[in-house]
């Protein structure tokens, strides 16, 4: 028998309701797993034991009725979880202990799902390459001392390293996209009111979207499933008709009309990005797709915008994280000193310097020549999508302009950390969906994502294309199991 | 519109040569009369144990989200109609950021540029008139919660009950001019709220605070006068007493050919002075935004026509009715109008009794009995069926004017009917004219002395024999009847 951490999640949800398998077997494999594996630096918190009761308790009394029936699943530690400490990968809230569970992570346990520990990321999930978690680094099991990508870089190295079946991470600018396209995983962003924000610890509440992060394509429509629901908790989720992702799952891309961005061929892209691009638009082609090209005129705009909303939302949403109510705090000699203390000792440099563009570009005088002027270049990208989207079903890019890069390569230069949201953030301030997968290799053996653009609401038509493309890419991660 | 000469009764300070003009706005914060938060299912009951009423939303936990009260946003949009105002079918909530220990949120959220209603008027009964006062714009916003500094020598402590409360900001126009309109306009303001259910107006429990802008300006001036604002004044008297130190302050700076600083000020109400609190240069940047959290709010048509069927008579038309359908005169009408609770007593005596009889009774003994007593009317010890059924009784002679203010006094203690009060004590009016012939009789046999002098041109001694009679009959006897005989008699 193989390896039980080999397994895909939708392997491991048939095996154990054929009941080859049962979910002590499961937890404890991925425990053990998760034990050994250590040295990435993956979770803040485990709840290994728990999970193993939990597990136990499910064989017990087993229900296989539901989509992911005692399935241990590691979460990324931006999600409030209830009693299990939520740290966002900040030192304000290392002893923070929710009361209350967000609704994307409950609806994981309602189906089933048992949580196996909390996944480290970037600090309020601004970062790149999990490097500005205040719980320390992620390595990637791509290579030693690689960064995995961020924010959700716990969540992809714990993918990819297999110490999880699969996980949920959070995208505001990319941090789903980017570290599944680091680490040779899928990873999608569904559109903006999709999965209800209530509950995650918020960055940026115009951008902030949940998504799942699976193994393959398939895996990944079954967790959308589960996570995607309409929430009057949340005044931003929408109330459409939800699809059963898993169910209508198909490889049809025959006679689809793809779009090719002439504007993603930014300047000194390099050789490898380009191949594996064109070979997305081959397979595309291929199968009998029409691969279409297009402008999105306002893309070059997508970067600055994004680094004005994003900050100035920021800003106003980390001022609760005060000293007065809960997390950290640092005591001083009146009301001012103790704020000051506080946020100085329990915000890293990232978020420090975020709070201060945000401040900034929300100050009178400042206002109307920097956050109005991003909102209207916001609803100029989205209108670029609208246009077209009148020709095309869906888009296809690279989901990063490079390979992941070595800890410590870029931490001291914030602007070239930016650049590499370059492919993903003009996705997130239109609203839309976007699935990464991975597409291929660069010449150091580290793998490539291919990211896939949908319209507003239409997930299915994305995860069909990236399925198809998928089975043709073929694509295997060479994980060598370093750390262990 | 030119308010100011119209107004007879102006307020002004002078000094030496010079005549200042006081001009004035509000800022009035009243409580939404609602069971639960603006955007949280928490009780906004008061006086509730401190911090029992907090949920994680308005303690601003991580990943918590507001959740609009449908309920509260009616209540603003009613309102607005009240004031007769633009009802905004497409408004915006703002954060407006700023720390503070009983902020949560380390912002509130509130409406900034695009508030739910827009421009209305408020008319004011002066004696001399009427004047409307401009209404700029009512919006909501969240309340903050509550600081206590003087539990602990080292410490604030926080209560969150009130944070989220619903409130809605209404600014006026600097149109106001005197104390007296101040007091009119915020009573005023009050009672169409009151009308509408829409803020229970008790200053007591800090259901109606207002934020008071004040500027002078020599009299014949066109152009304003730097302001001042003075912050949370939570009475009409501490309003009064603050614009009057305010304005006096500002004349005296002016006289000594000084300038005002545009500043936020605050009223000490021990020492009667307001203070400066910050400078607009150290004025807050709320660096507001629309809040992320939260969509545009949209109304349809007939969202607000549904709204608008829905209002009650309001004060205004209610005047207009009772002068025009019971005679009232304006000044009564407005006595009566001004109160609803005060307006539905009145209106349920008159269903079955003369009107300008409830109407003397009511604005009379009842309103100085509810006086005396500190009291509410509609927590009126004597019912509006049983003033009712008093004021038939003097109406149809079975009691004089005089035994039903006893009987009156009696029903204060413990509201029974009259009817039965009289009968009872036995005050029932004599009306038999046999039996008032009697005493009558006795009156004139035992002074007959008076009655020489009476009837040799003492006309004045009239009122001795009415006297005598209604001595002896206890004050029963029908004073009309005791007239006629007497004069009969006499002759």
């Amino acid at each position: 028998m193989t390896n039980i951490t080999d397994l895909t999640l939708v392997e491991l949800v048939n095996k154990i309701k054929k009941k080859d398998v049962s979910s002590k077997e499961i937890t404890t494999a991925y425990v053990t797993r998760s034990e050994k594996s250590k040295k990435l630096n993956a979770y803040i918190t485990d709840n290994f034991e728990n999970a193993l009761k939990k597990a136990n308790d499910f064989d017990n009394n087993p229900n296989y009725e539901k989509k992911l029936p005692g399935i241990p699943i590691a979460v990324k530690d931006l999600f409030c979880t209830k009693d299990v400490k939520t740290t966002a990968g900040s030192k304000i809230l290392n002893n923070f202990i929710p009361s209350y569970e967000s609704t994307v992570t409950e609806n994981l346990w309602k189906e089933g799902s048992i949580l196996l520990g909390k996944l480290n990321c970037d600090e309020f999930a601004m970062g790149s390459s999990n490097e500005t978690s205040f719980f320390g680094n992620v390595q990637s099991p791509i290579g030693k001392n690689l960064v995995p990508g961020g924010s959700s870089g716990g969540s992809a190295s714990a993918l990819a390293a297999k110490l999880t079946p699969a996980t949920i991470g959070t995208d505001t600018g990319g941090s789903i996209r980017q570290p599944a396209s680091f680490t040779g995983t899928v990873g999608l962003k569904p559109t903006y009111g999709a999965c209800s924000r209530y509950g995650i610890v918020a960055f940026a509440s115009s951008l902030d979207q949940a998504g799942p992060m699976t193994r393959n394509v398939k895996d990944c429509a079954l967790l959308l499933d589960v996570m995607c629901s309409y929430d009057i908790k949340d005044s931003t989720s929408v109330n459409f008709k939800r699809k059963n992702y898993f169910k209508e799952l198909n490889n049809s891309i025959k006679g689809k009309k793809i779009g090719i961005p002439k504007e993603y061929r930014v300047d000194g892209m390099s050789k490898e990005i380009e191949d594996l691009w064109q070979k997305g638009i081959n397979i595309i082609k291929d199968s009998g797709a029409e691969v279409v090209d297009i402008s999105l005129p306002n893309t070059k705009y997508a970067l600055p915008a994004y680094y004005i909303v994003a900050p100035a939302e920021a800003s106003s949403n980390l001022a609760r994280y005060d000293g007065v109510k809960y997390g950290f705090r640092s005591e001083g000699n009146n009301l001012i000193e103790m704020y000051e203390n506080t946020r100085s000792q329990g915000f890293g440099d990232e978020v420090k310097r975020r709070i201060m563009i945000g401040t900034y570009v929300l100050s009178s005088g400042y206002y109307d020549a920097y956050y109005l002027k991003a909102q209207k270049v916001r609803k100029l990208i989205k209108n670029d999508f609208d246009e077209v989207y009148k020709k095309v079903d869906a888009i296809l890019t690279p989901s990063t302009p490079s390979s992941a890069f070595a800890i410590g390569e870029k931490s001291k230069d914030p602007v070239s950390m930016y650049l590499n949201d370059i492919f993903t953030v003009p996705i997130n301030l239109a609203g839309l969906p976007a699935i990464s997968i991975p597409g291929g290799y660069d010449k150091k053996g580290y793998p490539l994502g291919l990211q896939i653009i949908g319209k507003t609401f239409d997930e299915q038509n994305i995860i069909n294309i990236a399925y198809s493309m998928e089975t043709q890419i073929n694509f295997k991660n060479k994980i060598k199991d370093w750390w262990i | 519109m030119d308010l100011v000469s119209k107004d007879q009764n102006k307020y002004s300070i002078k000094r030496k040569k010079n005549e200042y003009e006081v001009v004035i706005g509000l800022e009035v914060h009243a409580q939404v009369l609602s069971e639960s938060k603006l955007f949280s299912t928490s009780s906004t009951k008061f006086g509730a144990e401190p911090n029992t009423q907090v949920s994680l939303v308005d303690a601003a936990f991580p990943g918590m989200l507001p959740v609009i009260n449908e309920f509260c946003i009616k209540q603003a949009v009613k309102t607005g109609i009240g004031l007769n105002a633009k009802i905004n079918k497409k408004s915006i909530f703002d954060r407006k950021n700023y720390f503070y220990a009983d902020l949560p949120q380390g912002y509130q959220i509130s409406q900034y540029k695009n508030p739910i209603v827009g421009e209305g008027t408020v008319i004011l009964d002066l004696p001399d008139g009427e004047k409307s006062i401009g209404i700029e714009r009512l919006h909501l916003e969240q309340d903050a919660g509550k600081s206590i500094h003087d539990i602990d020598p080292q410490n604030t402590f926080v209560d969150l009950n009130r944070s989220g409360v619903a409130l809605m900001e209404i600014v006026s126009k600097p149109d106001l001019r005197s104390l007296e309109e101040v007091n009119l306009y915020i009573k005023k303001l009050r009672s169409i709220m009151k009308y509408l259910g829409t803020c229970d107006g008790n200053m007591q429990e800090g259901s109606l605070r207002a934020d008071v802008n004040v500027s002078v300006r020599k009299k014949g001036d066109q152009d304003l006068g730097t302001r001042c604002e003075i912050k949370n004044v939570n009475s009409i008297k501490f309003m009064q007493m603050a614009i009057d130190y305010e304005a006096n302050r500002q004349v005296d700076i002016l006289e000594e050919g000084g300038k005002i600083d545009q500043e936020t000020r605050l009223f000490d109400t021990k020492k009667n002075e307001t203070r400066s609190m910050r400078s607009k240069e150290d004025a807050h940047d709320y660096r507001y935004f629309p809040d992320p959290d939260l969509l545009p709010l949209e109304f349809t048509d007939e969202f607000i026509n549904e709204l608008k069927k829905n209002i009650p008579e309001l004060p205004d038309e209610k005047k207009k009715r009772f002068i025009e359908k019971f005679k009232l005169s304006p000044y009564e009408a407005n006595i009566l109008v001004s109160d609803i609770d005060t307006s539905k007593y009145f209106e349920a005596v008159i269903k079955n009794s003369d009107i300008k009889l409830s109407t003397n009774w009511i604005t009379g003994e009842l309103f100085a009995l509810l006086n005396e007593k500190n009291l509410e009317i509609s927590k009126s010890p004597i019912s509006a069926q049983n003033l009712s059924k008093l004021i038939n009784l003097i109406k149809n002679g079975t009691i004089s004017g005089k035994i039903a203010k006893s009987v009156f006094e009696i029903m204060a203690v413990g509201d029974s009917d009259p009817k039965k009060i009289i009968e009872e004590k036995g005050l029932k009016q004599q009306s038999d004219p046999k039996e008032l012939e009697k005493i009558v009789d006795k009156v004139i046999n035992e002074n007959q002395d008076k009655v020489k002098e009476f009837k040799s041109g003492k006309d004045k001694l009239f009122g001795f024999f009415v006297g005598q009679v209604m001595k002896i009959s206890e004050g029963k006897a029908n004073p009309q009847l005791v007239n006629d005989i007497l004069k009969k008699k006499l002759k």
